[in-house]
């Protein structure tokens, strides 16, 4: 029995352009299409996996607005069997350590977890900081940037692979933390069965209030705020190297000239 | 831009995101290649029973998904959008169920409907022959009675799944005059039925047609389909089902040559500004939106006709004859949105536009779609 927290966030469809609201510098979740973020079907995909395997039970937390349902709807139709979801007005413009505080609070009302796999950072704040801020909250050892993930018995490991330090090995006794990058594997699609089967798995609706936190969070409360942005500039042209002989010569000049070696 | 859609329920709009998903990421990323290729796109037709999109209109304790014509017809338009071919299979498929859910034996139905929809088999739909095909009453494929066992002899003709499928629900004469016609439920590897090489066709090359040769094939009698006789009132109600199925696809290919023209003419500049700036070219892309919106609301008028146990035989003529018609005319004009690069194979316009002749042909030609409009014109 492996009993599992999937954490999952709804983000704008990368497909879409996504923007900041021109007022506060928070993400405008209207202005663009909004999905389940991949890297959360990713953390589904696993704990189901898990759950096939050891069977348990997958419950999907969500913070977000009332249309964040839609992308929790998603997660129950792959086959997670239930969900909490946070949603609450004085929750807009939550940072990251707001948002791991509700998560932890919203974790605490499931009873017996064994294990918590989130995505390692969501396509839209990429801040990447939640599970790692999240395990300290809870005092649970975690394993992030996991592309390879084993239960058996009390004890999960993990291959982590980060662009610096490559691949190391980390275990940990249960229960745990685990973040999921990418490569951990390939999300399966719903079914119309699961679909239909969704419509009558429990969600259980929270608000700031029902967990404790009201008036410590939200946007005037946050420990960062965005001052300003800018769009990224557009891109500019490359520069073409044509090997006349001294092609590898060219191109490590041209390296050497943008200071990269 | 995708098609806007009202939906009856949530579970649609749910069931319409799943569809696009895959159309998106697993359908229209292969078309091109595939048909270019004429290879056939077994395993997107897997994904798609295992996803639950195989079976959609049948009830649930056969496996189906038990959705309105309303919703399976939407989801099969935005299949048919991102890959023609694929549009069309499902819609055969779903056809080749009908004759056994509606005219079967209970104990037929429990033998045979969970595996047809179950996601893992295709199946096909046998009425033409090379001298039956409007005239479909003519056919002359012949089933005798031996034993335990009908003994087919004959050939059918442009059976769409040919040599693929798993099973062929097969119309066979089994005796004189329109009477005589009867319907069985063919396995695909019965010994004594081949599939011909496949037709080499304009369009829809994903997609294989094929004779299929009876050669004194050996049917259990227990896999005849309603009684003796009834076979041709079974074609021909099937047919009245999947001509909606084929006005949903054609929708679908016009709304995919629709947004490939916008999409080119926002960007493509002649005489200084972009050519969806000029008169003549967006009026043409207005008629083209006309068209699409148009046919939609016809099929879905006939599909809610269906869904209420309505008369439809009509509407799905008139759907079929207005979806088709405008999906030719649609693909045409999008190839002249796109000027000479419209006409290479570097854009999908020019496949489209292939593909599009051939539903104003299959399940009755746009001809014969008169017809049946006119004769409840006249006995109405
Ligand atoms: C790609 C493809 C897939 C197909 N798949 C299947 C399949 O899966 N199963 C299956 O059973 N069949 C299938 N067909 C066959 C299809 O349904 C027939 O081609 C169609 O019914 C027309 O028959 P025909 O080709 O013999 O044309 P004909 O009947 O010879 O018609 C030739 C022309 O004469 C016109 N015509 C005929 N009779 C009349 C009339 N009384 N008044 C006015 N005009 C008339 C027709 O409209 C047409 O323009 C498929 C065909 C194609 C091309």
């Amino acid at each position: 029995m492996t009993n599992i927290v999937v954490l999952v966030k709804q983000v704008p469809d990368t497909y879409s352009e996504r923007k900041l609201a021109a007022g506060d510098n928070t993400l405008d979740r209207e202005a663009a299409d909004a999905v389940l973020d991949e890297i959360n079907e990713r953390a589904i995909e696993e704990a189901l996996v898990i759950k096939e395997a050891n069977e348990g039970e997958v419950t999907v937390v969500c913070v977000g607005p009332d249309r964040a349902n839609d992308a929790i709807r998603k997660a129950l139709s792959m086959g997670a069997d239930k969900a909490v979801h946070v949603s609450d007005e004085a929750l807009h413009g939550a940072d990251i350590l707001q948002t791991s505080k509700v998560l932890a609070k919203a974790v605490g009302t499931v009873e017996g977890v064994d294990l918590i796999i989130a995505g390692n950072e969501a396509s839209d704040g990429r801040g990447g900081a939640v599970p790692a801020v999240l395990a300290e909250l809870l005092g649970l050892p975690q394993l992030t940037h996991a592309r390879k993930v084993t239960v058996e018995g009390g004890t999960v490991k993990v291959e982590r692979e980060t662009a610096d330090e490559g691949i190391t090995h980390l275990e940990a006794s249960l229960p745990a933390l685990i973040s999921v990058n990418e490569k951990i594997n390939e999300p399966r699609y719903p079914s119309f069965k699961g679909i239909m089967a969704a419509k009558k798995k429990p969600v259980e609706k929270l608000t700031a209030a029902d967990l404790g936190l009201d008036g410590e969070v939200g946007l005037a409360n946050a420990a960062s705020t965005v001052l300003e942005s800018a769009p990224k500039p557009p891109r500019e042209a490359g520069q073409r190297v044509d090997d006349e002989g001294d092609g590898g010569v060219k191109v490590a000049e041209y390296l050497a000239s943008q200071k990269l070696i | 831009m995708p098609a806007e859609r009202l939906l009856p329920d949530t579970e649609s709009q749910d069931l319409i995101e799943l569809t696009r998903e895959i159309a998106k990421q697993e359908l229209e990323p292969h078309a091109a290649e595939y048909e270019a290729a004429e290879r056939f796109p077994r395993e997107q037709f897997r994904l798609l029973g295992r996803s639950g999109l195989l079976s959609l209109p049948y009830p649930e304790h056969w496996g189906g998904g038990a959705v309105p014509y309303e919703t399976y017809l939407q989801v099969l338009e935005e299949i048919a959008t991102a890959w023609m071919s694929v549009g069309v299979g499902l819609s055969v498929h779903t056809m080749s169920c009908y004759a056994l859910a509606e005219y079967g034996s209970p104990e037929q139905q429990e033998r045979w409907l969970p595996e047809m929809l179950g996601g893992e088999l295709l199946g096909g739909y046998a009425l033409s022959e090379s001298q039956a095909g409007s005239d479909a009453a003519a056919l002359s494929t012949r089933a005798v009675r031996d034993g335990a066992d009908y003994l087919v002899t004959g050939a059918k003709a442009w059976i769409t799944h040919g040599g693929e499928a798993d099973y062929y629900t097969t119309m066979v004469r089994t005796a004189e005059g329109s009477e005589g016609i009867s319907c069985l439920h063919v396995a695909g590897d019965t010994p004594g039925l081949t599939a011909a090489p496949p037709e080499k066709k304009m369009g829809l090359t994903g997609s294989t047609t094929t004779q299929l040769l009876f050669d004194g094939a050996r049917v259990p009698a227990d896999r005849l389909v309603g009684a003796e006789g009834q076979g041709l009132k079974i074609a021909l109600s099937s047919l009245a089902s999947g001509r909606l199925g084929i006005a949903a696809c054609a929708v679908g290919l016009a709304q995919a040559a629709l947004d490939e023209a916008v999409g080119y003419a926002k960007q493509r500049s002649q005489f200084g500004s972009p050519i969806i700036e000029f008169q003549g070219i967006e009026f043409l892309l207005a008629d083209m939106a006309a068209a699409v919106e148009s046919a939609r609301a016809t099929y879905l008028d006939a599909a809610r006709r269906r869904d209420r146990g309505m008369p439809f035989a009509r509407q799905s003529s008139v759907a079929k004859l207005i979806a088709t018609d405008a999906a030719m005319r649609v693909t045409t004009d999008a190839v002249q949105v796109l000027g000479g690069a419209g006409y290479t194979r570097d854009f999908p316009v020019e496949r489209y536009m292939r593909e599009a002749k051939v539903p104003q042909i299959f399940e009755g030609t746009n001809q014969i779609q008169r017809m049946v409009i006119a004769r409840q014109l006249r006995n109405g």
